[in-house]
């Protein structure tokens, strides 16, 4: 268990430190938030409309920023030799540099995103949605992530491929995050409906994630 | 002869090249009965001669998932067994499964042209398909980045695994939401929906393509086999020369 604790907090001082990039993130998150308008025009209202899935979609993009250098820094730096060797079951090793991943790049967003959903004209009510949403869905694209950096951990051009193993498989998490935050605003679905599913795919994933990226990892480096 | 037998290439090449003419010979008697029926059946009262797109779309269709499920059972043999052929079969498999996902995504475009009013909708069994195609997509490009090839291997097989949660979503999509896809019409409870003119030649044309699947697959492993012993000569060749 202590291995574990110093693992997140290792992982997450690493973040935090200068060529961490954890609020790079966040960062990204603003950049593109404040792109949008200047591309479908600065119209309050459809803003409103379409702010729910912009800001959901620069959430699925600024986490996947980080991914690509999880296990490829370890990779390089021999460290990931010693998690391989180690006690620790390399599925929990690997759920809790998802975590740590999470709390470096997820949780800044969900704190960021009511602010940054200031500029696209929503209200308390969207905003605290859309909130929810994040909180719950998140979890989801890290471990979905989690599997793709595995794959990509030792490639040249993983970032890239790495998007594009990632990105068809987080489908389901964007539908429903946006279809609960508009659901909570326009209807006419109850927003329990997706909202349930939402959390129903973040804890399939949290199961299926580290288990199959733990799998690509003890593959890859065998 | 077991499946552990086929484990050595040469003895699968051998099976294979006796097999792949016969194969091809009844692939070209399917697709000469199923194009005829095909062309002999009658026009839908309300699409007209559109319904005959239907005669490609389905079995590609079919193929489309067909090629994932033959993938995930390769990926269960590279990972599980270690079947020597069995990433070969999966590396084989993934161009053909895309191309007929493709040919899946464009018949029904054409369709839809005419009978929905719009090459494209976003629909949940259209964005499925869509993305089983990228799937597909993503699993060649594993195999076109990482060089040592049972690497790429394993980590195809991940990924196919986990791509094929994407097969039920497509199967039952039209059930779960309301799309404009119509609903299953041929494997339902209470028997096929469709009319035995249409449904005849549509099941033929459903066995021709699926030979033509089989077929090209054999092919496909043999030339991977082959490229591999070129791939190893020319390592043997290049230490010899240094």
């Amino acid at each position: 268990m202590t291995a574990l604790a110093a693992l997140l907090i290792r992982d997450m001082r690493i973040a935090a430190r200068v060529g961490g990039g954890a609020l790079i993130g966040v960062l990204f998150f603003l950049v593109v938030v404040t792109l949008t308008p200047f591309a479908i025009g600065p119209d309050l209202a459809l803003l409103k409309r379409i702010g729910p899935a912009i800001l959901w979609l620069a959430a699925l993009l600024a986490t996947l920023l980080a991914l690509d250098r999880l296990f490829a820094a370890d990779h390089d730096d021999g460290s990931l030799d010693l998690i391989l060797t180690g006690r620790a079951p390399l599925e929990l090793v690997v759920a809790v540099k998802g975590l740590a991943h999470w709390l470096t790049t997820g949780l800044p967003l969900i704190i960021a995103a009511p602010l940054i959903g200031l500029l696209l004209n929503l209200d308390g009510l969207a905003e605290a949605a859309l909130g929810l949403t994040l909180l719950v869905g998140t979890p989801a694209l890290t471990f979905i992530g989690l599997i793709g950096a595995a794959i990509a951990v030792a490639l040249r051009r993983g970032g890239l491929l790495l998007a594009v193993l990632v990105l068809p498989l987080t489908v389901p998490v964007l539908i429903f995050g946006v279809a609960a935050a508009n659901a909570a605003v326009v209807g006419p679905v109850p927003f329990g409906t997706p909202f349930t599913i939402l959390c129903a795919l973040s804890l399939a994933s949290l199961v299926v994630g580290p288990f199959a990226a733990a799998a690509a990892l003890r593959q890859e480096i065998e | 002869m077991a499946l552990a037998d086929l484990a050595n290439p040469s003895r699968f090449l051998s099976l294979a090249n006796r097999v792949i003419p016969w194969l091809g010979g009844l692939t070209v008697i399917a697709f000469a009965f199923g194009l005829n029926l095909a062309m002999g059946a009658p026009d839908d009262y309300q699409q007209g001669a559109t319904v005959k797109i239907m005669f490609l779309h389905v079995p590609s269709a079919w193929l489309g998932m067909l090629g994932w499920g033959v993938m995930s059972i390769s990926a269960l043999g590279t990972l599980v067994w270690r079947h020597p052929l069995a990433d070969v079969a999966a590396k084989a498999a993934a161009p053909i499964g895309a191309a007929f996902t493709l040919l899946c995504l464009i018949t029904g475009s054409l369709w839809g042209r005419p009978e929905w009013g719009t090459y494209w909708v976003w629909d949940a069994r259209l964005t499925s398909e869509l993305v089983l195609f990228l799937l597909y997509l993503g699993v060649i490009a594993v195999w076109r980045t990482v060089e040592d090839p049972s690497r790429a291997a394993r980590a195809a097989a991940i990924l196919t695994l986990v791509g094929a949660i994407d097969l039920p979503i497509i199967k039952f999509s039209v059930d779960w939401w309301n799309t404009l896809h119509q609903s299953a019409s041929v494997f339902r409870m209470g028997g096929p929906t469709i009319y035995p003119t249409i449904l005849i030649p549509l099941l033929v044309m459903t066995l021709a393509f699926t030979l033509l699947f089989v077929t090209l697959h054999l092919a496909a492993m043999r030339n991977e086999i082959l490229r591999r012993r070129v791939r190893t000569l020319r390592l043997m060749q290049a230490s010899a020369v240094s």
